[in-house]
């Protein structure tokens, strides 16, 4: 039963990966979505390199990132047809579905954030004192933005596929997860020392399986409606 | 809950608390001095929004097993009335950190919490609004509510530790039982915890009935 789990869940991220390797305009697009909002972010502060407050430089990576996060994440259901749904209900439960799309999601908002990370340090410095932890950061971020993001995804899908209310349905939800991510990115910043951050690393870890598994049994509800 | 002594008994408590709030003997504190009153009106609102938001979350767990109507019905209202005792309680809240914090809005981490419960609830009604069918309209909407919730549960606890909190019995402050909430206060404090709660809940229970009467009218 686990076996047979395991295989379908590779099998369904294989076939994202795929689909998404050979139809490249939507990640191209991800990608320079990102790099606008980069650029313009850039161009609006009107900064040399390195002068901007640590402060900010924080928390306009996350928001720039949350944003491309909330775009990549919607496609992932809003984009699928009625005739495909049906057909991956013949093959698959919902919860390899879910767990699946969720798996792809972070990889795909790792690739993205890591990107957008050396674009963002490369016009706007980097004055990340610690940078194993922000990218230990990033990756916890990534996890944690998919899990919530793909289950809002899927219910949006459900209610007319309205972009609008993927942000408001997702935001206030997604806050816990941000707001930890911006403090342990601070510290990771301020160069404090790893175990300055424990707490909050945990709590983040806790907060992706407790949504993690929130997810996996209400996906099966939303799925049969 | 159809029953009258508990509506009755709401009324004395409320009666009770209003009187007694605004006329009894106050403890004399530094920077609080009579605003401490506020407390029997600001501080139960927040009891009576949980309460309602966990009825709101239960009724929607129930709804996803039984797919009976009423079920949401009654997450709805609930959640309906705890967004009014919401904005009570922010409001209240407000005025009471103007006067004693010297800010309407101090970003104290309770506030900022309450302003995100509040979001939430909202965006449930925005969901809501987007169906027609009711049947899919109950289904997902009670997936969010509970999907919401237990994201929510989190920040609840996260919050205060992000940042120093104003509040008592956060952030180093002594909390009221410490010193403040002397025996004078509690005398009235208890009783507006359980008026209002109780006074949120009939409000919710008569939505609930009201909408169920439309609905039967409307289908016939």
């Amino acid at each position: 039963m686990a076996g047979t789990f395991t295989k379908h869940v590779l099998t369904i991220i294989r076939k994202e990966m795929m689909v998404e390797w050979r139809n490249r305009s939507a990640i191209n697009g991800l990608l320079l979505y990102l790099v606008s909002t980069i650029f313009i972010s850039y161009l609006s502060f009107n900064v040399r390199v390195n002068q901007l407050n640590p402060l900010t430089w924080n928390a306009l990576y996350w928001i720039i990132l949350l944003f491309a996060a909330t775009n990549a994440v919607a496609k992932s259901f809003i984009q699928e047809r009625e005739g495909r749904m049906l057909y991956y209900y013949s093959l698959f439960s919902p919860q390899e579905l879910i767990i699946a799309r969720m798996i792809y999601n972070a990889l795909l908002l790792i690739v993205l954030a890591v990107t957008g990370l050396l674009l963002y340090m490369l016009v706007l410095g980097n004055p990340v004192e610690d940078v194993p932890m922000f990218l230990l950061t990033v990756l916890l971020a990534s996890i944690g933005f998919s899990a919530t993001l793909t289950m809002i995804s899927a219910i949006v899908s459900r209610a007319g596929n309205n972009q609008t209310l993927m942000a408001v349905l997702g935001f206030p939800v997604i806050l816990p997860v941000l707001l930890m991510v911006i403090k342990v990115a601070r510290n990771a910043l301020d160069g404090l020392a790893p175990d300055a951050s424990f707490e909050e690393l945990a709590t983040l870890g806790a907060i992706n399986v407790l949504i993690g598994a929130v997810s996996y049994v209400l996906f099966p509800y939303l799925w049969r409606a | 809950m159809k029953k009258t002594w508990w509506k009755i008994l709401t009324i004395l408590l409320l009666i009770y608390v209003v009187l007694a709030g605004l006329l009894m003997d106050a403890p004399r504190l530094n920077i609080l001095n009579e605003t401490i009153r506020v407390l029997h009106f600001h501080v139960p609102m927040w009891f009576g929004m949980i309460i309602l938001f966990t009825v709101s979350v239960g009724y929607s767990i129930k709804y996803l097993g039984s797919g009976k109507e009423k079920d949401d019905d009654t997450a709805v209202e609930f959640a309906n009335v705890g967004i009014v005792l919401g904005l009570l309680g922010l409001a209240s809240g407000m005025v009471w950190a103007q006067f004693t914090w010297g800010e309407w809005w101090s970003g104290d981490p309770k506030q900022n919490a309450s302003a995100i419960a509040l979001m939430i609830y909202l965006a449930y009604f925005v969901l809501r609004g987007s169906f027609e069918n009711p049947e899919q309209r109950g289904r997902i909407s009670a997936v969010y509510n509970i999907f919401a919730f237990a994201a929510l549960i989190p920040l609840l606890f996260i919050l205060p530790r992000l940042t120093d909190s104003l509040h008592p019995g956060n952030g180093g402050n002594p909390g009221f039982n410490a010193y403040d909430l002397d025996n004078r206060l509690r005398l009235v404090f208890y009783p507006a915890v359980l008026g209002w709660s109780m006074l949120g809940i009939w409000v919710a229970t008569l939505r609930v009935r009201l909408r169920r009467i439309s609905n039967k009218l409307l289908s016939k």
